[in-house]
């Protein structure tokens, strides 16, 4: 019996239709103004903001492999150099040690040729020497004998000529 | 008995939709005046009741005053209804403006703490004509006590029959007289019993203070997580900013985004407060005591502002597509557009509307109902509180029932937000799509 006259939520009330649309109202335009339209605006720049960040991530990654491909090239390539110069290097050793060995083989031959030209040439002066010394004494004793023989013996004298001139020095 | 029978009446009736609900109120057999001495109030209450007995020869019907048998049906009808003066605890209330107008007698401007309110929130004065019965508004009809205060002893109501239409009118017991009292004007044209009165209530009532403090915290939080939105831009978001944002998110990217189409963001505002608000409203609504507890959302009031708005901004916003495609459906036979289609389609303009308000204010109502009904278990075991056993028994069957039953509305509430804003974004959506190229 109370049911139906108190079963006031189903009558529309213009106060209360007043009051909800006012507040509604008035509630939507502070809230688009000062709460949803800034938080729209960080979400939307934080959305780009992240997506950019994944962009560049991206970017970075290939660039990180790109730039990792390059340095493996690199590498190899340095290896490739270096066994490149070692090489060479022994290379040049070899030839160095090999010409070093020529020449001192060089200087040798050339320092004994150089020595026995001395040599030879020292004997040949001894020789020389020698000759004239045995010439020298020859002729002093030829001389002496002479001095003696030849005063009375110019026979003998020219036999000594002869036998000096025939005369062999080794 | 009778108690049981109410309360099943009540159960069947929340599940049903609102209109079942009106036959059972014609079928409703006047409350017995059991005498329950017991219950009766041992102080001035019964001596008022004596009062109103004593009154003449004429019938001036049941006191309000007086402790009948529990109703557990009344109880939700009561709890439910919008108020003038938040009753708080006992005899506590938080007193709130009246705004009234009567044509002919003006504005008055006052708070429900002139009519000091008492148990009940009954007022034991009147002033300027009005009255406080049950913690709402009602006017006298005796034009000799328009101006000033006079004491009211009880107040009373009663069956009556007005253009063969029967009716319950509530009287104010003043000077030992009976004086009829006019309810706040409503605009059901009747047919809820309410109708056009001799005054208009706009007064800040408890749905109407449930609502600024809704709306106020609502626009706290957001305010705050915007200012820290705006802070920590660059950085990553924290605390309350976590919390709001993804319900934000949510609105836009399952709701706004692909119902309206690339032009959302202009929509999206409104959304946003009209889920906010609902949800805001439907959750203080689930608190118990004060400030929650109001039926905000299951008051017709509220659902038709809401739905108007949504169609007026799709009605608004409707392109030369829609209107065509509503009133002069391309491709099909002039005859069946006169007579069949473009009737239909322009009562479903109006229809989307009343469904997305009779939808919510039903749902909200029912789940507001079904919690009272569980809660008034504890009063039908324990006979209105003479019985500890029984409503200890009662309790042990309420508990589970009441807690099974807030977890469900609050469900309810989110979803109920969730659809309202949902099919508000379909309509907008539909008004202003794009002609498909076939």
């Amino acid at each position: 019996m109370l049911f139906l006259a108190d079963f006031s939520v189903i009558k529309p009330e213009p106060g209360l239709l007043f009051w909800t649309t006012l507040i509604f109202l008035i509630f939507w335009f502070l809230m688009s103004r000062f709460a949803f339209k800034p938080i729209a605006e960080s979400l939307k720049k934080r959305e780009t903001d992240i997506q950019d960040a994944l962009d560049q991530a991206k970017l970075a990654r290939a660039e990180m492999a790109n730039l990792q491909a390059e340095n493996e090239k690199l590498l190899a390539q340095a290896r490739e150099e270096r066994s490149q110069i070692l090489k060479e290097a022994k290379d040049a050793k070899d030839e160095i040690i090999a010409e070093a060995k020529e020449r001192a083989n060089a200087e040798y031959k050339r320092k004994v040729e150089s020595a026995m030209q001395d040599i030879e040439n020292q004997k040949n002066a001894a020789m020389v020497d020698l000759k004239n010394k045995a010439g020298q004494l020859a002729i002093e004793i030829a001389e002496k004998i002479l001095r003696k023989e030849l005063a009375n013996n110019p026979e003998q004298v020219a036999y000594a000529k002869s036998l000096v001139d025939n005369m062999k020095l080794n | 008995m009778t108690a049981f029978r109410k309360f099943w009446i009540a159960l069947v009736f929340s599940g049903l939709s609102v209109f079942a609900f009106a036959q059972h109120g014609e079928s409703h057999h006047p409350q017995q005046q059991t005498e329950h001495p017991a219950a009766a109030t041992p102080d001035e209450h019964a001596t008022d009741h004596s009062d109103t007995t004593a009154h003449g020869g004429h019938d001036c019907g049941h006191s309000l005053s007086e402790e009948g048998e529990f109703n557990a049906g009344e109880n939700a009808v009561h709890h439910i209804a919008d108020a003038n003066a938040i009753h708080i605890l006992g005899n506590t209330y938080l007193h709130l403006p009246c705004i009234l107008y009567a044509p002919g007698h003006g504005w008055t401007l006052t708070t429900t703490s002139a009519f000091h309110p008492h148990h009940h929130g009954n007022g034991e004065n009147s002033k300027e004509g009005y009255v406080l019965v049950h913690g709402n508004i009602m006017r006298l009809t005796n034009t000799a006590l328009m101006h000033g205060e006079f004491q009211v002893s009880d107040y009373t109501h009663q069956e009556i029959e007005e253009k063969g239409k029967k009716k319950i009118r509530y009287n104010a017991i003043i000077n030992g007289n009976c004086e009829p009292l006019d309810a706040k004007t409503t605009y059901d044209g009747g047919i809820m019993g309410g109708g056009i009165t001799s005054f208009y209530d706009f007064s800040v009532t408890r749905n109407v203070f449930t609502m600024l403090l809704t709306a106020l915290v609502l626009f706290l939080l957001f305010r705050s997580a915007a200012k820290s939105a705006v802070r920590t831009q660059g950085h990553a978001p924290k605390g309350l900013q976590n919390f709001l944002e993804p319900l934000v998110t949510f609105i836009r990217d399952e709701v706004a985004k692909p119902n309206i189409g690339p032009k959302y963001e202009k929509y999206l505002p409104y959304l946003l407060s009209a889920f906010f608000f609902i949800l805001g409203l439907n959750l203080i609504g689930q608190v118990p005591f004060f400030p929650g507890s109001a039926n905000v959302t299951g008051n017709i009031s509220v659902t038709i502002v809401l739905a108007l708005l949504t169609f007026i901004i799709s009605t608004f916003s409707a392109n030369k597509h829609f209107w065509e495609h509503t009133l002069w459906m391309p491709g099909v036979p002039a005859v069946l557009k006169i007579f069949i289609l473009t009737p239909i389609e322009v009562l479903g303009i109006f229809l989307k509307p009343f469904t997305l308000l009779l939808r919510l204010f039903a749902n909200i109502t029912a789940g507001h109902i079904v919690i009272l009904s569980f809660v008034s278990l504890i009063f039908i075991f324990g006979k209105a509180g003479e019985s500890f056993g029984g409503s200890m028994a009662g309790a042990a069957a309420s508990i589970p029932l009441t807690l099974f039953m807030m977890t469900l509305e609050l469900l309810v509430a989110f979803l109920q937000a969730f659809i309202f804003t949902m099919l508000s974004a379909v309509y907008i959506g539909t008004a202003i799509e794009e002609p498909h190229h076939h």
